[in-house]
């Protein structure tokens, strides 16, 4: 049996990199110990009844140089593993967004194009891939070891992970944050397919529905069209350009107009009021689910590249966005 | 030194006989023992926890145990284990015992605190045994939210009582260590002279005080969230369920230090023992534990590095992390050093330090492992996280908490354990310990998550390896729960100071009279300075008797 699963994302020989370092540097320090007791158990064993030990009390150099060489050492693992860490929470521009819901004890996958999975993950081989989670119920965990990437899907907020897959081929993907009865259960496995065949498998018919279309509908049903016009007429700013721009507060603050943003205005309106905007707006709250959230979102971000209004949009155009 | 030694006529276990007179006992000498005896209750009842646990696991496919009954398994292993068996077992057991006689105090500050606070353990752990009984527990001794206060249908609140009411008797126990050590020293007893043992409980009484309130407001909170339907930490409410982590780990990190730090403590007290040397570095260890206790409480965040909290927090809890690990490894070169030189006896309380060094050394190094970002990764919530924390308190915690009951037994008992057995045991411990854990490691790596009831064929090896290694392990505890309990009755009478040690407590008869000492100690000398001791009847560092030397036993 091998010590590492197999390297199939771009981080996997990163994070293995990263750990053989700590390991030999542990097992320089272990060894050296270990056979310093060894000698010292050997070398000044009790040789009489009555024998007592020297009268050496301590050594100032000495202190100084474990407490010192360790921190050096420690100050570098931390360090490397600090760019990982970050390079893996800072999702690259050009991602395949997957949508993945958590629920006892299941994974729910919907690709861009609306096409649903359950358990299953298809993604092309050497494509940046974010992972855009929720969950139903409870805390799940969203793990691949072959990727060397996990993250948790907490209930009420939205995580996102990215990984970029190098390889081929069907690995497992775990649920590894405790969530009850079936824990163990919730388990599936990830396709990592050649960009051809993904394409093909993408097309081929299932009669999914879309889930922009399904969020344009929803959007009509739920009556939000009557205030969010997207003239920026309404009682309410327009919703063109929404997704990735930048939107001044009320308070005077910017926040960036991401899926996280979206969730939070659709069930906590009040949270974050758009300056020059009443806060008039319901919360959503229980009215809606996450799926129907997941579909009003895609919606949404399909109006990034409508026209954004010259007034009523709340969002700033992106030229002066960073004033 | 010919001279068999004399049990004493008259002390502690014999001074007034009935039921009463234990449960209605002040003397802290005595309560030490009622705790040694529920404490142990709990051990075994987590012990039967883990057994069911490994067994279960033998197959990849749940032969045994349907999921809800393996994850009420961990859950209750986790929850008698961390709460009512090792956060109590040394300090309310050994501290309890030997804090007054190593400072040369006649009891405890808060004598009657004392035993309410072994009352209150006792209710706390009532309320905790109905719900095992009545249903069982099954959130995982970390009592996530939702999972616990929305979607469990296992006994939590009874749970959730019964660790919020056994946390007063921490706080208290914590309270009376602290005032006891700064106001009841014996004449010359300075703060430098404290036994290591007395430093270490030090810094545990103050992570005791500062952590435990937090929990028991945490786990309020929970419970009135289960109870009453309140949105503390339930989205639905508009509550956070990742405040319930931030919460709870600000006491459950420090919690650990709980664990180890008076573990250490025995170790410090042990190593200079047998090696008839002072301990190397003095300042710097008992320095090393108040810095742990200090930047313990800066670090709980490192359980929640891929919970979505914000990048900026990880990096700096992270290092903090980092920081912690420092002051532990100061620690080990020191006990390292301190057997240069020393004049080392293979008894078995020295095996179990060796078998500590051995283990933390693992245990702590791995922790690197997991405070570090980048391979966080990838190991969190796997197998190697249950590896390293085993390797922390069951290869730290409980191997310095057997070592200091072997060593203290006879001051305990008055009478000698067997040691040819209990070297045995120590050896079959360890190898028992290594071979159940260190294929955990493996396993983590290998990406084999947490608390899984069934599991990827892929990984049989290792959990059969972990498994026997289990069997081994349960042989070595129950070994030394028979024959020192068949030492208290019939082993060899030990004497005042059989190894011999320079601590206090070794100054006073075998088991020592109820009041401690007849006579109000006077203390003249440096921590384990074994030079200026003749009453100590060995050589001087040149191998000739020390003048004026008395042969042993024949002071006083």
């Amino acid at each position: 049996m091998p010590f590492f699963p197999e390297q199939a994302s771009s981080i996997a020989p990163h994070v293995d990199a990263l750990f053989t370092f700590i390991l030999l540097t542990c097992l320089f320090f272990a060894v050296l110990v270990t056979l310093l007791t060894i000698f010292a158990a050997f070398r000044y064993r009790r040789t009489s009844p009555n024998q007592v030990g020297d009268t050496v009390e301590g050594n100032m150099l000495l202190e100084i140089g474990w407490t010192v060489i360790p921190l050096f050492l420690a100050i570098g693992m931390f360090a490397w593993g600090a760019v990982i860490y970050v390079n893996y929470r800072t999702a690259p521009k050009d991602t395949l967004d997957v949508y993945v819901i958590g629920k006892q004890w299941m994974w729910k996958l919907q690709q861009p194009n609306g096409k649903r999975e359950i358990n299953e993950l298809h993604i092309p081989v050497n494509r940046n891939v974010k992972l855009i989670l929720g969950s139903e119920d409870v805390i799940h965990n969203f793990y691949v070891p072959e990727f060397r990437v996990k993250m948790d899907v907490v209930p009420g907020r939205y995580n996102t992970m990215w990984f970029r897959p190098t390889k081929i081929g069907r690995y497992r993907i775990y649920c590894s944050q405790y969530c009850g009865t079936n824990h163990a259960e919730m388990t599936g496995w990830v396709t990592v397919m050649d960009p051809a065949d993904y394409a093909a498998w993408l097309s081929d018919e299932t009669g999914d529905v879309n889930p922009v279309s399904a969020g344009e509908k929803l959007f009509t049903q739920l009556a939000c069209n009557t205030c969010h016009l997207p003239n920026g007429t309404g009682r309410a700013p327009s919703l063109n350009g929404l997704y990735g721009g930048q939107v001044r507060l009320a308070d005077g603050t910017m926040v960036t107009g991401d899926e996280a943003y979206i969730r939070e205005s659709i069930l906590q309106p009040k949270a974050k009021i758009v300056a020059g905007y009443q806060p008039v707006m319901p919360t959503f709250q229980g009215l809606v689910t996450e799926e129907q959230i997941l579909n009003l979102t895609a919606y949404i971000k399909s109006l990034q590249s409508q026209p954004v209004p010259a007034k009523g949009a709340g969002v700033v155009p992106a030229t002066t966005g960073k004033k | 030194m010919a001279v068999a030694p004399k049990f004493p006529e008259k002390h502690y276990l014999n001074e007034t006989y009935g039921i009463r007179s234990w449960l209605l006992t002040t003397d802290h000498k005595r309560i030490a023992l009622l705790y040694l005896v529920s404490v142990t209750f709990f051990f075994f009842v987590g012990g039967f926890f883990a057994m069911m646990i490994r067994l279960h696991l033998l197959t990849p496919d749940g032969y045994m145990l349907s999921a809800d009954t393996y994850n009420k398994m961990f859950t209750m292993h986790g929850v008698a284990m961390i709460f009512f068996f090792l956060i109590p077992s040394i300090p309310a057991i050994l501290g309890n015992f030997l804090i007054p006689l190593m400072i040369g105090a006649k009891d405890l500050a808060f004598p009657k605190i004392n035993l309410l606070s072994w009352y209150v353990y006792i209710v706390g752990g009532t309320f905790t045994l109905y719900s095992m009984i009545t249903g069982g527990l099954d959130t995982g001794w970390t009592f996530y939210t939702p999972l616990s206060t929305v979607y469990s249908n296992s006994a939590v609140a009874p749970a959730v009582i019964g660790i919020f009411i056994t946390g007063f008797s921490s706080i208290l126990t914590g309270l009376n260590f602290l005032v006891t050590v700064h106001t009841m020293r014996a004449p010359g007893m300075t703060w430098f002279r404290l036994p290591l043992f007395v430093w270490a409980h030090y810094a545990t009484s103050v992570v005791m005080i500062l952590g435990t309130p937090v929990v028991a407001i945490t786990l309020a909170l929970a419970g009135m969230e289960r109870l009453f339907g309140l949105g503390f930490f339930n989205p639905a409410m508009g509550g956070d369920p990742i405040l319930f982590q931030h919460l709870f780990w600000f006491y459950s990190h420090p919690a650990v230090y709980i664990m180890i730090l008076p573990a250490m403590g025995v170790i410090s007290e042990l190593i200079p023992t047998f090696a008839r040397k002072k301990l190397f570095g003095y300042h710097f260890v008992a320095a090393a534990s108040l810095a742990i206790a200090v930047i313990g409480f800066l670090v709980w965040t490192h359980h929640m590095f891929l919970t979505g909290q914000s990048t900026y927090a990880a990096l700096a809890f992270s290092f903090l992390t980092f920081l912690v690990a420092i002051p532990s490894a100061v620690k080990t070169f020191n006990w390292t050093a301190t057997l240069f030189g020393g004049s080392i006896s293979f008894d078995t309380p020295m095996l179990y330090a060796f078998g500590f060094l051995g283990l933390f050394l693992i245990g702590g190094l791995t922790g690197l492992f997991l405070g570090c970002l980048g391979t966080d990764i990838h190991i969190h919530d796997t197998y190697f996280v249950v590896a390293h924390f085993h390797y922390i308190m069951v290869g730290g915690a409980v191997m310095g908490y057997l070592g200091g009951l072997h060593f203290w037994w006879p001051k305990i008992t008055g009478r000698m354990y067997p040691e040819w057995l209990a070297r045995i045991a120590a050896l079959v411990l360890f190898v028992g310990f290594n071979l159940t854990f260190f294929p955990q490691f493996l396993l983590g790596y290998l990406g084999m998550p947490r608390r899984y009831h069934v599991y990827p064929p892929e990984f049989q090896v290792y959990n059969v390896m972990s498994t026997a290694g289990a069997s081994i392990l349960a042989i070595g505890y129950l070994l030394p729960m028979i024959y020192l309990t068949w030492a208290a009755f019939f082993g060899k009478v030990a004497g005042d100071n059989p190894w011999p040690a320079t601590g206090l407590e070794w100054k006073t008869s075998s088991p020592p009279p109820t009041e401690n000492f007849h006579v109000t100690p006077e203390v003249t000398w440096e921590a384990y300075d074994f030079h200026n001791r003749p009453d100590l009847g060995l050589d001087s560092p040149t191998g000739h008797p020390p003048a004026g030397a008395v042969p042993a036993h024949g002071h006083d």
